[in-house]
């Protein structure tokens, strides 16, 4: 008995009255480390104790009223700011709509971080070692008795002297209890080992087949196939294999006119301009340029877009061959294409690409502008 | 049986002791099930069952198997989803509002109607989701950042359901459990079997019934109980904006918000009646849940299906008043059109047969409860049948007028609510305390200390 450690003494009592007064007693005496427990809350043990009122409604205010707060911040930002959309003609931050949700949120965080901050940090529980626990003083005092108990790191603790002073109370009986021996952790037994290592084998299996089999099951196809033709399919209904039909021989697309020089690189003669440079016609120009060319060409023509210094570089469009190219050269270039720059023709109609011819001699003029130029800026 | 109303009844008759208290309490956990209990869980298995059958075969071939179509695209789901929230709230009510109102006569009957909330609400939450017809899109409802950059509208009622609901399940299933809490520790110190003795460890956390603890603990209890009363009130609110926020002649209404609420906890009593009366038999728990409590509850239920009756008044008379043609023609519609016939089982169920409560020999005999209290949940549910279904089938445009009848599919699913809602209370009953014994002990004579000497005077 000597080397097991002494948590307390501990003192029995069956009717209320008994434990109230005794408390009354060993909170006069001057005990600190002490506790009663009884199998319900009972009526005035807190001031027979000389117990301070519970804080915990600090913890409901605070984390309630930050819900409230949070909730509005997110409601506002979401729908004022992130989305904004107006809705039912409210404004966009239209507090009586937002009440309920705030209601709700403070109600949620109230009462979660009461009830945890309680258990968690109020009383440190999950606890289930504690010394008290497995005696016979707990099954009394959980079913129909009244214990006392004095710690022994009670400053005023000492075994014999606490053990005659609750005896003086005169209890039913009283008990000293030890700390548990050495926990047994069954946790670590080789059995249990196996067994989480045999959890850990299925799981994993299991999740496997869940994630990479099972997943893949289709249960409902929402008419995703049917009996149809879907483009870059075969099909063997068809001769030539192919599920998709080609066009008729020597068709034509609608609006098609087919370019003279296709395929030269240094054709002999070009196009003729039909445009004039009219504002809107420069505008277009401007709008396809910056979409179509300033990726390479950069935003004013100076070959200085983000490709600048991966070889190849883009090239300038105010060098002297670039300013003396024709305008029907420069409509053949974004047509066919040149060295590493693809063909546009696909994506820039004929017009389009007249006003891109139109707007890269006004950025080239502007690049190159002389003082007439400047005087004729200025008088505007 | 004369009574003093001068000196308030006992709330554990025949004067047990803490030790019988408990050991009554904890009797169904100790004990193997019997026939009865395996007839029961059978019955509500089948019932079940038919359910998942039914909701199987809807999300296989589509929601086009209900009976839901246009004008009426409500229907069943919803009217479902109302009558079962509704029932949830009185377990929200005796556990939380008659406690801050210091009941004492609700303590036998709390545990049992909060679990009964937690079922309800678990029934409730599934109609809104099948009812969407894709229910595995239901995380949509929830704001989260995603990849589309878009939020949930947060003004919409719809939105409002999908919190208060979810807070309603989490904050009434907290409640629950810190009331358990004890429990779970009075039970881990009186098995005597051992894997028993592990699950109620886990479950008690260690509980050790200090004192140091109990007055956090009671301070816990009242501010939970002080949050879910405007809660379970915010509840039936928001749900009765579902329908008062829309324009629809019959819904657009004020009355709208209160009358759900008394609505709801009428419904909610007269199911914890009925089930109640059934556990006390087959339990033994008459000392417990006496003959007294169930007739405090039967006069709740004169009380709110008074109230509910009034709103009925109030409805035609609004409607009559605003002098709104469309608010008059669905009034007279619903009491003398096609659904009629809904119409008069909701009013004689919700507003007649309840009268007969006035009379105490009526209030204290168990059949004649029982027989009202079932009639008194038909007709609720025919409340919430009558203002989806009748508002809806005839509005402001003639031409889109139509009928509405529910297929064998409707009446399955909600046959599996009622065989989920029974299944969990039956099971419920036999794996924890349908009593709270730590607060059963606390009211039960000479629990307390008396007041003559002096401890608490100062």
């Amino acid at each position: 008995m000597a080397d097991k450690k002494i948590f307390g003494v501990t003192a029995l009592f069956n009717n209320p009255d008994a434990i109230t007064a005794a408390a009354k007693k060993a909170a006069d005496a001057g005990f600190t480390r002490w506790d009663v427990n009884s199998p319900y809350p009972i009526h005035g043990i807190d001031k027979a104790m000389k117990m301070k009122p519970s804080t915990l409604g600090f913890v409901t205010l605070i984390f309630g009223l930050s819900g409230a707060v949070l909730a509005l911040i997110l409601m506002w930002w979401t729908m004022s700011v992130d989305y904004p959309m107006i809705i039912g003609g409210k404004p966009y931050f239209s507090l009586p709509a937002f009440i309920p949700v705030t209601f709700e949120v403070t109600v949620i965080m109230a009462t979660v971080s009461t009830v945890v901050a309680m258990l968690a940090f109020f009383f440190g529980l999950p606890r289930n070692d504690h010394a008290l626990h497995d005696t016979d003083y707990m099954k009394k005092v959980s079913c129909d008795h009244y214990g006392l108990v004095i710690e022994a790191i009670d400053p005023k603790f000492d075994e014999r002297s606490t053990l005659e002073f609750l005896k003086d109370l005169k209890p039913l009986s009283t008990e000293v209890i030890y700390h548990p021996e050495k926990e047994s952790y069954p946790i670590f037994e080789p059995r249990f080992i196996l067994f989480l290592a045999g959890v850990a084998v299925v799981v994993s299996l299991g999740t496997y087949l869940m994630l990479n089999k099972l997943m893949y099951i289709q249960p409902f196809n929402w008419m995703e196939n049917q009996a149809k033709i879907i483009p870059q399919t075969g099909s063997e209904f068809f001769a030539d294999g192919r599920g998709m039909r080609l066009p008729v021989e020597g068709s034509v697309a609608k609006g098609f006119v087919p370019y003279p020089f296709e395929g030269e690189t240094n054709p002999r003669e070009v196009l003729s301009n039909p445009y004039f440079p009219t504002k809107e016609n420069l505008e277009l120009g401007q709008r396809k340029y910056l979409t179509y060319c300033s990726p390479c060409h950069g935003n004013f023509g100076d070959g200085d877009s983000r490709l600048q210094g991966q070889f190849p570089n883009p090239p300038t469009l105010h060098s002297d061959r670039g300013r003396n190219f024709s305008d029907g050269m420069i409509y053949h270039i974004i047509t066919v294409g040149q060295n590493v720059m693809p063909s546009y023709a696909s994506q820039v109609t004929r017009e389009e690409r007249w006003a891109i011819v139109n707007y890269i001699r006004v950025l080239q003029r502007a690049k190159n502008a002389t003082d007439a130029d400047i005087k004729l800026v200025k008088a505007e | 049986m004369s009574t003093d109303y001068s000196v308030e009844a006992p709330v554990v008759v025949g004067r047990l002791s803490l030790a019988e208290i408990e050991e009554l309490i904890a009797k169904p956990m100790d004990t193997k099930p019997d026939k009865k209990f395996f007839l029961a869980l059978t019955i509500s298995g089948t019932a079940l069952l038919i359910g998942a059958v039914c909701l199987l075969l809807t999300f296989y071939y589509g929601v086009g198997l209900w009976g839901n179509n246009q004008p009426v695209a409500w229907a069943f789901p919803i009217v479902n989803f109302v009558f079962w929230v509704g029932i949830g709230h009185a377990g929200t009510l005796i556990s939380a509002i008659l406690f801050l109102l210091r009941q004492k006569w609700r303590t036998g009957i709390a545990r049992f109607a909060e679990a009964m909330t937690i079922f309800a609400v678990m029934c409730a939450g599934i109609f809104p989701i099948i009812h969407t017809g894709r229910p595995w899109l239901a995380g949509y409802l929830t704001p989260y950042p995603n990849q589309h950059g878009l939020w949930v509208n947060f003004t919409s009622p719809l939105v409002w359901d999908v919190f208060a609901v979810s807070v309603y399940f989490t904050v009434s299933l907290v409640f629950w459990y810190t009331g358990l809490i004890p429990d779970f520790a009075t039970l881990r110190d009186r098995t005597t079997s051992k894997i028993k003795k592990i699950i109620y460890s886990i479950f008690s956390l260690g509980w050790r019934h200090s004192s140091r603890h109990w007055l956090h603990y009671e301070k816990a209890y009242v501010i939970l109980a002080g949050f879910a009363t405007p809660l379970v009130l915010s509840v039936h609110t928001i749900v009765s904006f579902d329908f008062a926020v829309s324009i629809m002649p019959g819904w657009h209404t004020t009355i709208f918000p209160p009358y759900f609420v008394a609505g709801a906890i009428f419904s909610g009593f007269a199911m914890v009646v009925t089930v109640l009366v059934f556990v006390r038999k087959i339990f033994d728990l008459q000392n417990i849940i006496t003959v007294d409590h169930l007739e405090k509850m039967n006069k709740v239920i004169l009380a709110t299906g008074m109230m509910v009756g009034y709103a009925y008044g109030m409805e035609f008379f609004i409607a009559w008043y605003s002098g709104v043609q469309f608010e008059q023609f669905v009034f007279i519609n619903r009491a003398f059109g096609p659904y009629a016939w809904a119409y008069w089982i909701m009013v004689s169920c919700n507003v007649i047969f309840p009268q007969f409560f006035w009379f105490k020999k009526i209030r204290r005999s168990i059949p004649a409860m029982m027989v009202i209290v079932i009639l008194v949940n038909v007709g609720m549910w025919f409340e919430r049948f009558v203002i989806v279904v009748t508002s809806l089938h005839r509005d402001f445009l003639p031409s889109s007028w139509g009928m509405y009848a529910p297929t064998l599919y409707d009446a399955g699913i909600l046959l599996g609510s009622f065989g989920l809602f029974f299944t969990l209370v039956i099971l419920f009953t036999k794996a924890l305390p349908v009593v709270s014994i730590a607060e059963i002990k606390a009211v039960a004579d000479g629990a307390q200390p008396t007041h003559h000497r002096g401890e608490h005077h100062g």
